[in-house]
């Protein structure tokens, strides 16, 4: 009898302090949000990286779990135009309306590149506020965990000191790990490159690379044909060094782009998952590294 | 964590000696770096320390203020949308177009020949405030307007509840919801022709409720005037129809995903208007008062490799219903016209029941195909007295269906669709429909 009253009083201080329920749209957030949180945060995370954040299906699991969450933790800036408004509406959940502190997009936190100067579909899929692919950079993935972790700790007073603690840490290994990325790719700097979608703007600012031309005729546009053999005969005069894609993405324009200009194609693992390496923040942007200085020696 | 030998070796790795003058600015510029990283290094590896060591107490720096640093991406304007839509249809030139066995239901705009335009649709959404969203959706044709829907809805009652009101598109079934232009091929399937005309709308309100659980479960009532087809406007207090829906969803495994759900709408009508051919051949007028009661279960599953949509994609969904329908019909008196009913009023009971399916693949990026297949049963109807002046039937209406289309963008999208319709009695048409929908403005957000 005793040992059951102790082995309760044990418990009970574990399930007095109920787990955050985290929403993360990307798995970026989601994994930076782990970071975060640690062991008292429940994080789930709705695509994976093999899937088009821009085209996700509304699907009835994704109301149900923002139906529980305590924290939507969103990219923005219409990246999840097409999806996330029908989950947030759909799912009843108050405590994640845009403007309550349960929601949370990361393109607030952060300065934006390619805002579009006028704003007509005749351009593609333009986003108003700017390119959306932001966790590319890491300088802007810590801006967003500092704001990521103030707001953890204002809708979970309890695991405030928890949060602090964690984010400190991974804001150090974060800083030090920037210092070795921005090292290592220092020969990257300037470096002409192709891209299949302009998912990769805020690597190519970080590193000081050059975009010289972009697969997709226009955001979110398939590429065609006519305009593949325009950009090859573009690179013939102004020469790229690698073809960049997300892991997502069709193979088939990239690797067609590749084969014709003789200049290797890379799927760079986009985010967290997008390949066996990257595994959390770090392996993403180790194996990113990894595949560019080996791609374009 | 990082060692000066471990720099120096990454450094030789990434510069293989060329003898460049470029590279050994390069080289020198590095070497700099490398001295003032080194410091910096050390001062992280310090941070590290403490903060590894020190657990909990400091307050985090609040930055509780970064709210007000949201742009508003669209003033205080509501999103607004437009679509355009149209078509060319070739089609048999039939004057009076029915489904054999089904009493007309309202709202059908027939199917005009040759070259037409669907109906164009205005839509405006926003917030209102921070407890309710509002809905606009305003239909256009000649000389016809329509508020489609024109709601709102709370956003802020949490616990998985939210309620709903204004003019609305019931959440019955699957299809209800969907406007033309999310549908998957140019015209409106069978079921929901017979059961609806387009789909079911009401002037009420609704409350729905999702359950906090992993399986998507949610339950839902509406109560409203019930002015539309199978009830009518009755001049009452009260609600003139109710409806109840539920329906369950979640994934298997990361490529499927599913929903399933059961509804049930009871309306009442008084002196609903439907127009028949009677056993003369003369169109007579019949007036029906009494209770509908339509069940419909509904099935949508959905299959991506790895869940990514955007290169090809699978979709079937499937519906059936049942419809009892029970009260008196007058046929009104056509023998003015030859016709044989004579303004006789009897019981009218009728048990109804059919069912749409289809699968649409979407077999490389802008291109889909499908095929429907439609088939109501006209099942059981009893005129009473009137038999002796209406049609009875045991045709079953079917139709096949198959489409192409063609999504330049996401926001504009091209149909071809063929179908052998065989809705109506001794009648097999061959259609034909060359379709567009284009939408223009804001980014619409479609539902599973």
């Amino acid at each position: 009898m005793n040992r059951i009253l102790i082995a309760c009083l044990l418990w009970l201080p574990l399930s007095a302090h109920a787990a955050l329920n985290v929403f993360a749209c990307e798995p970026e957030w989601g994994a930076l949000a782990r970071e975060i949180g640690g062991s008292s945060v429940r994080v789930y995370t709705a695509t994976t990286a093999m899937q088009d954040p821009h085209r996700i299906e509304a699907r009835p699991s994704l109301i149900a779990q923002m139906r529980r969450a305590d924290l939507v933790v969103c990219s923005g800036a219409d990246l999840e135009a097409g999806w996330l408004p029908v989950l947030l509406r759909e799912a009843g959940n108050a405590r994640v309306q845009p403007g309550r502190p349960g929601y949370f997009e990361a393109a607030r936190f952060v300065a934006l590149l390619e805002k579009p100067a006028t704003l007509d579909r005749a351009q593609g899929d333009v986003h108003a506020a700017g390119n959306p692919h932001i966790h590319t950079d890491p300088r802007r993935i810590a801006r967003v965990g500092a704001a990521l972790a103030a707001r953890m700790a204002e809708i979970d007073p309890a695991g405030a000191a928890d949060y602090q603690a964690q984010w400190r840490v991974f804001s150090a290994r974060w800083d030090a790990a920037l210092l070795r990325w921005q090292v290592r790719a220092a020969p990257l700097r300037n470096l002409p490159v192709v891209v299949q979608h302009k998912s990769f703007s805020y690597l190519l600012d970080w590193l000081g690379m050059v975009e010289v031309a972009t697969l997709e005729p226009k955001p979110g546009v398939e590429p065609s044909v006519a305009h593949l053999a325009r950009i090859a005969a573009q690179l013939q005069t102004t020469p790229a060094r690698v073809v960049l894609r997300a892991a997502y993405q069709s193979p088939r324009p990239a690797d067609w782009l590749a084969q014709r200009s003789g200049i290797p194609a890379l799927a760079l693992p986009y985010t967290v998952g997008g390949n066996a390496r990257a595994g959390d923040l770090f392996g993403l942007f180790d194996d990113t590294l990894d595949q560019l200085l080996k791609g374009a020696p | 964590m990082l060692r000066p030998a471990l720099l120096a070796a990454a450094l030789t790795a990434a510069f293989p000696a060329f003898g460049n003058a470029e590279l050994d600015a390069l080289r020198a510029e590095l070497r700099d770096m490398k001295a003032t990283y080194e410091t910096r290094i050390q001062a992280l590896e310090a941070r590290l320390k403490q903060a590894e060591i020190q657990t909990a107490g400091t307050a985090i720096k609040a930055e509780t203020s970064s709210q007000a640093a949201a742009p508003a991406p669209s003033g205080f304007n509501p999103d607004i949308s437009l679509i355009l839509q149209g078509r060319y249809a070739h089609l048999d030139d039939i004057g009076h177009r029915h489904i054999s066995g089904f009493l007309p239901a309202g709202h059908d705009h027939g199917a005009p020949r040759g070259f037409s335009l669907d109906h164009t649709e205005l839509v405006m959404a926003a917030s209102v405030d921070p407890y309710f969203r509002g809905y606009f959706n305003l239909a256009l044709l000649d000389e016809e307007v329509e508020i489609e829907e024109a709601w709102f809805q709370t956003t802020s009652l949490g616990h998985g509840l939210s309620a709903k009101g204004g003019r609305f598109l019931s959440a019955l079934g699957y299809q209800n919801e969907q406007h033309p232009h999310a549908w998957d091929f140019a015209d409106n399937s069978l079921m929901y022709r017979a059961l609806f005309g387009e789909a079911y709308g009401n002037d009420g309100v609704q409350l729905k409720w999702v359950a906090p659980t992993e399986l998507f479960m949610e339950f839902g009532a509406e109560a409203g005037r019930g002015a539309n087809f199978p009830g009518t406007d009755r001049n009452r207090n009260g609600a003139g129809s109710t409806t109840l829906f539920g329906h369950l969803g979640g994934d298997v495994g990361i490529s499927h995903s599913w929903r399933a759900g059961v509804s049930y709408l009871q309306a009442k009508a008084s002196e609903r208007d439907g127009e028949l051919d009677d056993l003369n051949d003369v169109e007579a007028e019949t007036l029906f008062t009494g209770t509908s009661k339509t069940w419909v279960a509904d099935f949508v599953w959905k299959w991506a490799p790895d869940g990514n949509a955007a290169e090809r994609n699978f979709k079937f969904a499937a519906e059936y219903f049942r419809r009892n329908e029970s009260g008196s019909l007058l046929c009104e008196d056509n023998t003015g016209d030859g016709g044989a009913c004579d303004g006789t009023e009897d019981a009218y009971r009728s048990r109804q029941s059919g069912f749409y399916a289809q699968g649409v693949y979407q077999f490389m990026p802008r291109w889909r195909t499908g095929y429907r297949y439609d088939r109501l049963n006209p099942g059981t109807v009893d005129f009473g007295a009137n038999s002796a002046f209406l049609p009875m039937t045991d045709t079953k209406p079917t139709r096949h269906s198959l489409m192409l289309d063609y999504a330049p963008s996401e926001f504009s999208r091209l149909r071809l669709q063929y179908s052998k319709d065989k809705s109506m009695e001794s009648v097999a048409e061959n259609q034909w429909f060359v379709q567009y929908v284009h939408s223009l403005g804001a980014h619409g957000a479609h539902r599973f």
